[in-house]
């Protein structure tokens, strides 16, 4: 660390008479100085932008699919409509939120700050990829808007290639543009961290943030391109009629399942793994401590990335895949909980005789915690065979999915909101409505979801319009706690909104954290730094009395 | 090579002027600046060539996909794939790939002339003679198309290859010709862009944007159409020459 | 049933309380690390309470023995879960040899069954006796379906253009959900059904009640119809193979290969004949698309092919009279 700058002491919030510095936020104004901007932290808050819209889209589609299975008939919107909401909630939420969200908005904010760089490697292709997802959005919404698509975010063929009557082939290209943007992010990220590191900033001593943005970065750029083909192998076939994966001309339908899964199981771990690189960093600012087992944490991220790949097929354990493959894939699925189940460990261990500050950030790492090992867990249930079996489709799935990707992922992005926002806009926000918003959407996250692990072993299926009388009970519980979780996700939205122009000032390290981002201020200028920083300490080292040995 | 910073320095925040762009070495006023987020050209230059590898790796997953997906169905209907390879005209494969393959060499030599200074005017003539070798495969390509349409080959557009062999069953054949189209079509449109890309570089490279210290453009061009080579060293025998 | 609130569904065939009881034990095994988790991770924050801005806590870096520790038990119990797992799914898997079989069609969206026997016919029901194995043979005739019994705790997809099978012995009386279990369109929520399991005595009178021509007698029409019979007429200058006592037999390809004859290669034959020719017989025969046989023919046919018997090939012209209707009672 630059020797003068880092105080692990959170400093106090600034004075208002202060001068007022040139920061990227004020260099300049202006539609076209954001628009043809090539600075990573102003193309971050872009994406934030994009991807708030589209999360509020994708949660609007959800809200309607509650709201319908509250009653077991089918008597809010027809079944057809009722295929298209949970496709297209799939879809935006998975393409245009999940994947993007940390990587797009934190990722390029921070990758550069944290190795002490002044930009990505490719600034332009950077905005480049901002508007290629722009473009993707808005062609998937139209698409959406226009007729929808009721195929499953999973696109299964023969059904997308032939049977539906949708806008499929206009929603495959929106989601394949989006996935040029999710390559071109990663290759950015990977050649960044490769290349432009400060002067002394070896791998092990990179904050593990970064080591969980290298990992996700790998999986994009070997994972998206085998979607990409699928999909458009799926839309070649819709538009053109010939025969790929129809049966009917010999084609195969499973293999379509094989191509799909070989990138949508690893780009679940493209979810998780930012988020779970957020919580190393909040776990260890709010306890003071180094992380426990760095390089343990550090390479449990490449060897998720790594032994991802090859899981896919516990998607299709009951899809005539042969039933030798499938116990393959079990035990590789039951390996990749390992690295998992060591960073929970790990996090848990660094709390130990911390000095833990509960601050919203540190709540939000919490919950993370308390529901990615719930939802890490009942994933064993569905890595085992003949447990699979009777769940695969129901609602146990979904349950399962949802306590990772939304207690999980969302938990870490709302972390990772709260943490870095006095550094992104030099504001803070109220602690208290933050934890009462959080605490909000615990509660209403577990409401909503843990019925739905009992509704999927009782038997009731995924996709779903109208359902079994006997399920009714619990699925109104699920659609109560809906409509919580709802109230806790627009509560950010009204109070970081009014911290844009009442919130107090931030300081420069509001949170007394180590990490090159604090070392300058809140918000940074536009090229982060004065000058180069020269690193000599590892990561998170808190103690004074321990800097000083290591210097 | 940086100095360590030493205490005390101007508190982190208030900049200082930015450094000043190295402005170009050769004395060349157009050529390519150094990038105000690295340190010099070297840098400039791994990050470049870097990224290329990278990117070409996603390519390799991307044609790596169809073609595994075009050998499960050559591993499952044998007989259709072998008869509706010999329907696909070998000789025009072969001058596509003398074509490009000769592509690749000029593309070499331009990648040679920028890293050792031979001047523009070489540069730029090795760069149109890609292009134009280029060009001739995708008309040449387009040529195939037209009579493989006339040969009825084209599946869904009046499929009906004559003379087809009495035994073997038609049906996989459209699946061959389907995947023949597909890859066929996605390596002429990376030629496509290739090309593109190559019009921009030839007329930057007039304008002396590209110097033996800094040529990262040129370079990182080269490997991509170098990369478009291989993938069609590998499409012809997998396509034309199942025998 | 309806409306009895419950945790997991009825256990009525002999799989369902194995696979109950590993799904317990992994639950439990959640239940057990989460609530450690969740005590350690909220007792450390009660213990460890920021006390002063001054407190900065002795730096521990980790343990590797404690990591190597972690990273054994978790793989030793990940294991132990996958073999259990591993080893009930295979009982799953395979049918046992005396299985009774039902042919199954999925289509938009409704449930076509056949018994061969008595050639009983259903539409989203399934009507079994107790006490005694199924196997399900089954295809789809548009997109993938799912057949999906939760009390047996059975599930597989129902694929378009090829055969999949399920089996299941049930083990208590009564009626259980049937569901479609993968999505395919409109009406994929209202494709489901009932499994009536009855008494040995019930289900005899069933069949009797809805016997009609047994699925094989049925094949047999349809192979005279189709005019199979023209080139599989089972004398010795015949251009095709004979097809008596085929099934299961091995059979040698013109390409090399040596396959057994199931009921995938026998659908498979009429389906994409020139996909796999008998040594060494020419590739001639005209492929019977589902346009011209549906999948519920198909299958009758697979049926008769499965119980023709030396000098039962049927000839072209038919005096012979037609074979006695198999039920339960003259089995």
């Amino acid at each position: 660390m630059t020797t003068a700058t880092v105080q692990p002491h959170p400093q106090p919030a600034e004075p208002p008479a202060a001068p007022r510095r040139i920061d990227y936020l004020n260099v300049a104004f202006g539609v076209r100085s954001w628009l043809l901007t090539t600075d990573h932290k102003r193309i971050a808050i872009l994406y934030l932008v994009v991807i708030t819209l589209m999360f509020f889209i994708g949660g609007a589609f959800a809200t309607l699919i509650r709201l319908e299975l509250v009653t077991p008939k089918g008597d809010l919107v027809e079944a057809d409509t009722y295929n298209k909401l949970f496709t297209m909630h799939g879809i935006v939420m998975i393409f245009f939120f999940l994947i993007p969200s940390i990587p797009a908005v934190f990722g390029n904010f921070f990758v550069p700050m944290m190795i002490g760089a002044k930009d990505l490697a490719f600034p332009k292709i950077n905005l480049l990829s901002w508007y290629i997802f722009v473009i993707a959005a808005v062609f998937t919404v139209w698409a959406l808007a226009a007729g929808g698509v009721d195929t499953g975010w999973t696109f299964y063929t023969p059904y997308s290639s032939r049977s539906a009557h949708t806008y499929v082939a206009a929603t495959i290209i929106g989601v394949f543009f989006s996935g040029f943007s999710s390559i071109l992010t990663g290759l950015n990220f990977v050649v960044t961290i490769h290349r432009m590191r400060a002067p002394g900033m070896t791998w092990f001593k990179m904050p593990l943030f970064i080591w969980s943005m290298y990992a996700t970065s790998i999986i994009q750029l070997l994972g998206t391109p085998v979607v990409a083909i699928a999909l458009l192998l799926v839309a070649i076939e819709r538009v053109t009629g010939v025969g790929i994966f129809d049966p009917k001309l010999g084609g195969d339908p499973v293999l379509f399942q094989h191509l799909f899964w070989f990138y949508s199981h690893p780009a679940v771990y493209i979810m998780i793994l930012p988020a779970m690189g957020v919580v190393s960093e909040l776990v260890t600012t709010f306890s003071r401590k180094p992380i426990f087992g760095y390089k343990a944490v550090a390479f449990s991220s490449i060897g998720i990335a790594v032994i991802g790949f090859l899981v896919w097929g516990h998607h299709m354990f009951v899809s005539g895949q042969s039933i030798y493959a499938g116990l393959i894939f079990s035990m590789l699925s039951f390996l990749v909980a390992v690295p998992s189940a060591i960073k929970v460990f790990n996090w848990t261990a660094t709390l130990y005789k911390g000095s833990i500050d509960y601050k919203t950030p540190f709540l939000y790492a919490v919950y993370f915690l308390a529901l990615f090992t719930i939802g890490g867990l009942t994933g064993l249930v569905l890595a085992a065979t003949a447990t699979d079996v009777h769940i695969h489709d129901t609602y146990f799935v979904i349950a399962h999915f949802h306590y990772i990707m939304v207690g999980g992922a969302i938990m870490g992005y709302m972390g990772a909101m709260h943490y870095w926002w006095p550094k992104m806009t030099g504001r803070m926000y109220p602690d208290w409505i933050a934890n009462l918003a959080a605490l909000i959407i615990f509660v209403g996250f577990n409401l909503t979801f843990f019925p739905q692990f009992l509704l999927g072993y009782q038997g009731m299926n995924r996709r779903y319009w109208e359902y079994a009388p006997e399920f009714q009970v619990l699925n109104v519980m699920s659609s109560a706690g809906a409509s919580i979780l709802a109230v806790g996700y627009l509560m950010p939205l009204v109070y970081f909104l009014w911290s844009l122009r009442y919130g107090k000032r931030a300081p420069a390290n509001p949170w007394g954290a180590t990490g090159l981002e604090w070392a300058t201020a809140s918000p940074p200028p536009p090229d982060n730094f004065a000058e180069t920083p020269v690193v000599t300490l590892p990561p998170y080292v808190y103690n004074p009395e321990e800097a000083a040995v290591v210097r | 090579m940086s100095v360590e910073h030493v205490t005390p320095g101007p508190p982190p925040g208030i900049p200082t002027a930015p450094p000043a762009p190295h402005a170009a070495t050769v004395g060349e006023s157009f050529a390519t600046p150094l990038a105000h987020h690295f340190r010099d050209f070297g840098q400039q230059h791994e990050a470049g060539t870097l990224g290329m590898w990278l990117f070409l790796a996603t390519e390799v997953l991307f044609f790596g996909g169809v073609l595994t997906a075009y050998e499960i169905y050559h591993y499952l209907y044998p007989q259709a794939f072998e008869a509706g390879s010999q329907r696909l005209y070998t000789s025009i494969g072969a001058v596509h790939t003398l074509g490009l393959l000769g592509s690749s060499l000029t593309m070499a030599l331009a990648v040679r002339a920028a890293q050792a200074g031979q001047g523009r005017r070489i540069l730029q003539l090795f760069l149109a003679l890609t292009m134009a070798l280029g060009l001739a495969f995708l008309v040449l390509k387009g040529v195939e198309y037209y009579l493989d349409y006339r040969e009825h080959l084209v599946p869904n557009l009046d499929f009906h290859p004559e003379g087809w062999p009495a035994g073997v069953n038609q049906r996989p054949a459209q699946i061959f010709f389907s995947f023949y189209f597909v890859l066929t079509a996605i390596h002429a449109t990376h030629m496509v862009i290739g090309l593109g890309l190559m019009a921009l570089v030839l007329v930057l490279a007039g304008r002396g944007r590209y110097t033996p210290d800094n040529y990262t453009a040129v370079d990182c061009l080269g490997l991509y159409w170098h990369f478009v080579d291989i993938v069609w060293v590998f499409l012809l025998p997998l396509l034309y020459l199942i025998r | 049933m309806n409306g009895e609130f419950r945790l997991y569904p009825e256990e009525a065939s002999t799989a369902a309380p194995a696979v109950d009881s590993l799904f317990l034990f992994i639950i439990g095994v959640t239940v057990f690390f989460a609530t450690i988790t969740a005590v350690l991770v909220i007792y450390f924050c009660l213990r460890y309470r920021r006390k002063s801005e001054n407190h900065f806590p002795p730096p521990i870096h980790g343990s590797t023995p404690l990591e190597v520790l972690v990273i054994g038990s978790m793989l030793a119990l990940f294991l132990f879960m996958f073999f259990w797992a591993a080893i009930q799914y295979l009982r799953m898997m395979r049918p046992p040899d005396d299985a009774m079989e039902v042919y199954v069609v999925g289509k938009q969206w409704m449930w076509h069954l056949q018994h061969p026997e008595g050639g009983q016919r259903e539409i989203n029901e399934l009507h079994v006796p107790v006490g005694r194995p199924v196997k399900l043979i089954m295809t789809s005739e548009d997109v993938i379906h799912s057949f999906f019994i939760p009390a047996f705790r059975v599930k597989q997809d129902v694929v378009p253009g090829r055969f999949t099978y399920l089996w299941f012995q049930p083990t208590k009386p009564g009626d259980y959900h049937l569901f479609c279990s993968q999505y395919c369109g409109t009406q994929h929520s209202r494709m489901g059904g009932w499994v009536h399991v009855m008494e040995p005595e019930e289900y005899r009178r069933w069949l009797e009640g809805q016997a009609d021509l047994s699925m094989a007698l049925r094949g047999r029409q349809l192979f005279l119809k189709y005019q199979c019979v023209a080139c599989h007429s089972g004398n010795s200058q015949a251009r095709a193979p004979l097809l008596e006592d085929l099934y299961l037999k091995p059979v040698t390809l013109t390409d090399g290969r040596v396959v057994e004859a199931n009921e995938e290669y026998i659908r498979r034959s009429i389906r994409e004949p020139k996909a796999d020719v008998v040594s060494p017989y020419q590739p001639i025969m005209p492929a019977f698309t589902p346009n011209e046989m549906d999948d519920l023919e198909l299958e009758q046919l697979v049926e008769f092919i499965k119980n023709l018997h030396r000098d039962q090939t049927p000839t072209r012209n038919e005096d012979t009279p037609a074979p006695e209707v198999r039920t339960e009672q003259n089995k």
